[in-house]
């Protein structure tokens, strides 16, 4: 008996070591956010055939998809991702913060590190039953909004603070006013997910609410999936420029030896290749010869940055999102 | 009560019609939906290569943890059954805790332990073993949740049994390990099968304690059920239902299983 | 039994290990999650599960488990009288399948659940005509907790009632006797207690439930959030102190009413070594 349990014991061991490194990795994960998991799959697939074609050997890209701020912090709990497919500057800098990615990670990648980019627009059941045209419908009161739980969800902050940005240019910052809009708006959201696709879900599957917020790229996604005649795509008259940034996890990688193929798998996607890939899946892109092949698809927006209407990441998190910041305060009303 | 005629045909109706809707509805628009788009979606679905690995994680665990929380459960039983001492009351309830504390609550307490932040979290860091977010932390939690089903099925089984036999072979001279096997195993063997049944049962099922730690990495620390919730939420309503048919089957199994076990011991009682 | 303990071996071998495995695996980490609780202190404990949305997810849960909790009483009792007096067709296959929702996994009953009562569901349909919403309300909740907490009724009364003795209903009949007074005056008292041990493990059973609840209950704050969500979120935004205090009011409710179980079951035994 006792030497079964020791038995026990040691195989409980190899297993945690087996797992934990090989040599030559022949697979890396990307953590990425919650809406973009048909997008990697399709990222994937052209990547390994790329990948192997110019040379190298076989490879496996394993994905992990959740609210992007809930990736960033499991792998602070030890999710062993070689790189980050996020939606959200913030989430790669509090990886950056804890020595996990570059101090200078925007600068290892073009544009910032941010391939791509998208934008919170609405979204309606067909026919748009309720007239909702812009921000200012989303405070009725006979409007029910779907959006994720901004806390655990870059899609919902940037929902978030797109509203605040329309509030802000309609009240010319009188920040009680600002406050009064969200708060209503929030308070127009029955259920709040920890995701961008379980929001997605009530919305579509269960049938929950008028409008639906979130990016562009996840409206394209739901209209192909259930019909595109089941619902239709309202641009706001305003919307924020919500950058998709990527890092290599160097803690991670450097352990594994990955470095070099995660590098590799990040700047695949601004190839034209990538760039096409992620037009289709409704993604605006860098490329100008592929922006334009697809520029039928993106209607024009006026977008703002969260660098000119807040000030940059760092004071929207101190200000919005961090503890006590308005965002509890609104929530906690709610 | 046993005269009125309408009132048993009442109560039977009630009961039959209740069943009907509460219990045996689900299962079947679980097989329903899974064969609705005809066999050959089915296995496609099913053949789906991170569904596959999910089903090979769930056995894996199920391999792990089934002779785990046995060996437990059969320790914990001679122990709680056989013997009395103090606390006994106490460590029985403790065993039992897995029962009713919430899964959820099992798996946060586990990433407190193991979590990089947690307990040991730094520890496990710094020697490079991953428990969290993979293979052994889904064992961990696991073993939590069905931790007494084997020593639940055993304690009632071996009190009623009492020692007088043990004793018996241990005064003509048996040693430990033959007493257990010769004498207490054939009067238990029945119910510890039982117990390893619902065990792995249970296993293969948990949701919520694994859901906490396991990361979600597709086609590597997602256990069956957290792949039904991913399919499901990936519009994948087939290959969800299609994956839950698979254990449902296992439920069936599982009660087949059951019957035929009370079959043989009834019968061997009534052999006696 | 008291001298057992000088004539068998194995004692040492076997609580050792026993202790060792319930210390490792059940013990440290219910203990990390109160040590994390208590980091807080308590003005902030109080704070975080006195907070509107906690309570509102107790109420919740609690009203859910109490309406699932009540329907599996009578329709528990029911099942498990027709299974213990009654012969009839199918009666052992009846038998086999209250044992389902213990098989079923909690996230195939949440699916399959959510499936029947969805909009276009068997059943959503049929309820949407007549303007009952059952899914992503706290009536889902209810049932799916009605669902996978009916065996504990049913398999803690069954023994019970096989042993109630027929006779003595009948002989209260010959004197007389209509059957609900039978039932009132000769099988209830008998049967009480375990019919509340078996009622407070789907009780508990019910609280701590998730799988097959979040799948059904839309999960709205304030209105079909259950407390296993509102913890489980807290993870997820990584709010660990407040997920573990909100944890440890869960556990020491389901430690409460697992030691009133215990006691209630204790009860039933000696009452029926009494007669």
């Amino acid at each position: 008996m006792r030497r079964l349990s020791l038995l026990t014991a040691a195989a409980f061991v190899a297993l945690g070591l087996a797992s934990a490194s090989a040599a030559e990795p022949d697979k890396i994960l990307n953590a990425s956010y919650d809406v973009s998991r048909e997008l990697f799959v399709a990222v994937n697939k052209a990547f390994v055939e790329a990948h192997q074609k110019a040379g190298g050997q076989a490879i496996k890209i394993d994905q992990s998809h959740a609210g992007s701020s809930k990736q960033a912090r499991a792998i602070l709990e030890g999710l062993k991702a070689d790189v980050v497919t996020f939606n959200q500057f913030t989430d790669v800098q509090t990886l950056a913060d804890k020595g996990f990615v570059a101090a200078d990670w925007q600068k290892k990648f073009p544009n910032d590190a941010s391939p791509y980019y998208s934008l919170p627009v609405f979204l309606v059941r067909a026919g748009n039953p309720k007239g909702i045209k812009d921000w200012n419908d989303l405070v009725r009161d006979d409007v029910k909004i779907v959006l994720p739980n901004p806390k655990t969800s870059g899609n919902a902050r940037y929902s978030y603070l797109a509203a605040t940005a329309y509030a802000k240019e309609a009240f010319g910052n009188d920040d009680a006013k600002v406050e009064a809009f969200v708060k209503k708006l929030l308070s127009n959201v029955p259920v709040f997910d920890t995701g961008g696709r379980a929001a997605t879900t009530t919305f579509v599957e269960r049938e929950v609410g008028d409008v639906l917020l979130t990016f562009e790229a996840e409206t394209s996604g739901i209209r192909k999936e259930f019909g595109a005649d089941k619902f239709d795509v309202v641009v706001p008259s305003v919307s924020l420029l919500a950058d998709f940034p990527v890092a290599v996890v160097e803690k991670v990688t450097e352990k594994r030896g990955s470095t070099k193929i995660a590098t590799d798998y990040l700047n695949f996607l601004y190839t034209p290749e990538g760039q096409t890939i992620l037009a289709e899946n409704g993604n605006r892109v860098r490329d100008p010869a592929v922006a334009e092949k697809f520029a039928d698809k993106f209607p024009k927006v006026r977008l703002v940055t969260v660098d000119e209407v807040f000030g940059g990441w760092a004071a929207v998190n101190k200000q919005q999102f961090g503890a006590d910041g308005v965002l509890d305060r609104l929530l906690a009303g709610s | 009560m046993k005269g009125g005629a309408g009132g048993r045909r009442l109560v039977l109706a009630i009961v039959l019609v209740l069943t009907l809707f509460v219990v045996i509805a689900p299962v079947s628009v679980v097989l329903v939906e899974g064969l609705s788009r005809g066999v050959g979606a089915f296995f496609g679905a099913l053949g789906e290569e991170d569904t596959l690995a999910a089903i090979r994680l769930s056995i894996v665990t199920a391999l792990v943890v089934v002779p785990i929380n046995t060996l437990f459960g059969i320790a914990a039983a001679w122990s709680i059954a056989k013997f009395t001492f103090p606390g006994r009351k106490l460590l029985l309830s403790v065993i039992e805790l897995p029962f009713s504390v919430s899964p959820i609550v099992a798996g946060i307490a586990y990433l407190f332990v193991y979590g990089g932040q947690g307990l040991l979290g730094p520890f496990l860091e710094e020697h490079d073993i991953k428990i969290m977010f993979a293979l052994p932390g889904i064992i961990l939690a696991s073993t939590f949740v069905t931790a007494p089903f084997v020593a639940r099925e055993l304690i009632p089984l071996m009190q009623l049994q009492g020692n007088d036999d043990e004793e018996a072979a241990a005064t003509l001279g048996a040693r430990g390990f033959q007493i257990f096997r010769r004498v207490t195993l054939p009067n238990i063997r029945w119910g510890l099968v039982y117990g390893i049944i619902l065990c792995n049962a249970r296993v293969l099922g948990e949701f919520g304690a694994v859901s906490i730690v396991s990361g979600t990495i597709r086609g590597e620390t997602n256990t069956l059920p957290l792949q039904i919730e991913l399919l499901y939420h990936d519009y994948n309503t087939a290959g969800a239902f299609a994956a839950a048919s698979v254990l449902t089957l296992v439920a069936l199994l599982t009660l087949a299983a059951k019957v035929a076990l009370e079959a043989k011991v009834g019968r061997g009682q009534a052999g006696r | 039994m008291k001298d057992g303990g000088r004539v068998l071996p194995g004692l040492r071998l076997s609580l050792g290990l026993t202790l060792f495995y319930a210390g490792l695996i059940i013990c440290l980490p219910l203990a990390m999650l109160i040590i994390v609780g208590a980091r807080l202190g308590p003005a902030e404990y109080w704070a975080v599960v006195s907070s509107p949305r906690a309570v509102a997810s107790y109420r919740v849960t609690l009203l859910s488990a109490f309406a699932a909790t009540a329907f599996n009483a009578v329709y528990g009792f029911l099942l498990a009288w027709a299974l213990v007096r009654y012969e009839f067709p199918g009666r052992r296959l009846l038998d086999a399948i209250v044992d389902l929702p213990f098989a079923l996994p909690t996230a195939v009953a949440g699916i399959a659940l959510s499936g029947l009562f969805a909009k276009n569901g068997w059943f959503g349909a049929p309820l949407g005509a007549i303007g009952i919403k059952v899914a992503y309300t706290p009536l889902g909740i209810a049932i799916a907790m009605a669902f996978t907490s009916l065996p504990f009724v049913v398999r803690t009364l069954q023994p019970v009632l096989e042993e109630l003795d027929g006779a003595i209903e009948e002989a209260a009949a010959t004197l007389g006797a209509r059957p609900l007074q039978i039932f009132r005056r000769v099988v209830l008292p008998v049967v009480v207690p375990a019919l509340l041990a078996g009622v407070s493990l789907a009780f508990a059973r019910s609280l701590g439930e998730f799988g097959a609840v979040i799948f059904i209950a839309g999960n709205q704050p304030f209105v079909s959030e259950i407390t296993a969500l509102v913890a489980y979120i807290r993870v997820e935004e990584y709010d660990y102190p407040a997920a573990a205090a909100i944890a440890t009011v869960m556990l020491a409710t389901a430690f409460v009413l697992l030691v009133a179980i215990n006691a209630l079951q204790a009860y039933a035994r000696r009452h029926e070594a009494l007669r």
